[in-house]
């Protein structure tokens, strides 16, 4: 099982950074959302360090629910999901190493953008990287799970872009919630670790993981 | 034939009396006044839409397990059934609201996460329309509702603990709450009545797609799919 998943993770980050065209694209969508979104408030006052938690979030979700399309959409293209099935023991790998892979770019898009975050919205994020990163990495974890199983399914439908949004944003309303208010005490002028919101987080993630593990072969039926 | 109409006789008895009851037994509510009748609408329809996406779960868990067709006739009739109720829930909360807490609206965590869910499962039949091949239109939205289902605790429990200005809930509340006995009587009647129309709502439905469902196979057979 886990050198299935660490060789099927080597896979899906050899056939991103060979191109990169993953990433490069989800950056610069970020990168046009926050834009978008300074133009519909007063980027510049007090009351954006309010809204700066809510809208990183917002930018990021909708960030990966295009990201994940590829996810299974790739493989059902170049036809490898069964010979994926047939080599891999235990299909719940495929589902480690792909949801890994995208946790890792969504991270890694998350991380490039908070510095030109915070030089455009005015809030400082270093003094508390670590915790954002905490932050972060748990959220984009929940995000990368659902998002992972839930592109399977709207693989498997006709109009896939726009269902897959429309399946997973819903499905994602606890990652939202929590990991904006966690984000939000953190780029408060007094910043404090809201430990509820990441218990939650973690919460989410082993619900959905245990979810996945227990249905994740049938998703890749054919 | 003549089983349907006897069913559905029995249950517009049933919702009648509900109605009486809800109206005219129910002691009028202190400080509300009569809008507070309404509850026993909203109520009872929020637990029996509950209630049906509860057997839509349950007929999507079975789908995954047994693969027969009628399991994935049970999970669409009971979405169906379940999103009608949370509508009347969503409709008539608002209609409480206004002349109570002055707003339409209030992000109040029962009320957005309803309109989640109502978001989740218009998504689950959505996903249906989507997906040509029956077993496997069967199997995936079945799987998409298992996830729905099992996000609507998170969902509550996300929303009610940094999103919420609401009042304390009167059912199963803390201490301090709590209803008059004939009330109690009236709502628990109330949601009786309405379980036994979504019964006969999903006992139609079900036939109904089972027909369909049948035609379906037909269709594809002659076309040689």
């Amino acid at each position: 099982m886990l050198s299935n998943t660490t060789a099927l993770l080597g896979k899906e980050l050899r056939t991103e950074f060979r191109s990169r065209e993953l990433l490069t694209t989800t950056v610069v969508f970020i990168l046009v959302i926050v834009v978008l979104f300074s133009f519909t408030f007063d980027p510049t006052s007090a009351e954006s360090r309010r809204f700066a938690g809510s809208l990183l979030w917002l930018a990021f979700l909708f960030a990966a629910s295009l990201m994940l399309q590829p996810c299974f959409l790739r493989e059902q293209n170049n036809d490898t999901l069964s010979a994926l099935r047939l080599s891999v023991a235990d299909p719940f790998a495929i589902f480690v190493a792909k949801l890994a892979a995208n946790t890792l770019f969504l991270l890694l898009t998350e991380v490039l953008m908070l510095p030109v975050f915070s030089i455009l919205f005015n809030v400082p994020v270093f003094p508390v990287f670590g915790q954002l990163v905490v932050v972060l990495f748990l959220g984009s974890l929940g995000v990368s799970i659902a998002g992972t199983a839930l592109s399977a399914i709207s693989a498997q439908a006709r109009m896939r872009e726009l269902l897959l949004p429309l399946l997973l944003l819903p499905l994602l309303t606890p990652v939202l919630v929590a990991s904006t208010y966690v984000t939000i005490g953190l780029l408060d002028r007094a910043p404090y670790m809201e430990w509820k919101g990441i218990g939650f987080l973690a919460t989410f993630d082993v619900v959905f993981l245990t979810a996945l593990w227990l249905f994740g072969e049938y998703l890749l039926e054919e | 034939m003549k089983k349907h109409a006897l069913a559905s006789a029995v249950v517009f008895l049933l919702l009648g009396a509900a109605a009486y009851g809800s109206l005219f037994v129910a002691p009028t509510e202190k400080t509300m006044g009569t809008i507070q009748r309404i509850f026993y609408l909203h109520v009872s329809s929020a637990w029996t839409g509950l209630t049906a996406f509860f057997i839509c779960f349950i007929g999507n868990l079975m789908y995954v397990w047994r693969r027969e067709p009628r399991w994935d006739w049970v999970g669409i009739c009971a979405a169906e059934v379940g999103l009608v109720f949370t509508t009347v829930v969503l409709v008539t909360g608002p209609i409480w609201a206004h002349p109570v807490w002055g707003i339409w609206w209030t992000w109040d965590a029962r009320l957005t996460s309803t309109f989640v869910l109502w978001l989740l499962y218009v998504a689950y039949l959505l996903l249906r329309t989507l997906i040509e091949e029956p077993d496997r239109r069967a199997l995936f939205s079945a799987l998409f509702g298992i996830f729905a289902f099992i996000d609507v605790p998170l969902v509550f429990g996300s929303i009610r603990w940094w999103r919420t200005q609401h009042p304390q809930p009167v059912v199963m509340g803390g201490s301090g709450s709590g209803l008059e006995p004939t009330m109690w009587y009236v709502l628990l009647f109330s949601w009786g009545a309405m379980l036994s129309l979504m019964a006969l709502l999903m006992r139609a439905r079900y036939d109904f797609e089972a027909v369909r469902g049948e035609m379906e196979l037909v269709r594809r057979e002659a076309e040689g799919l």
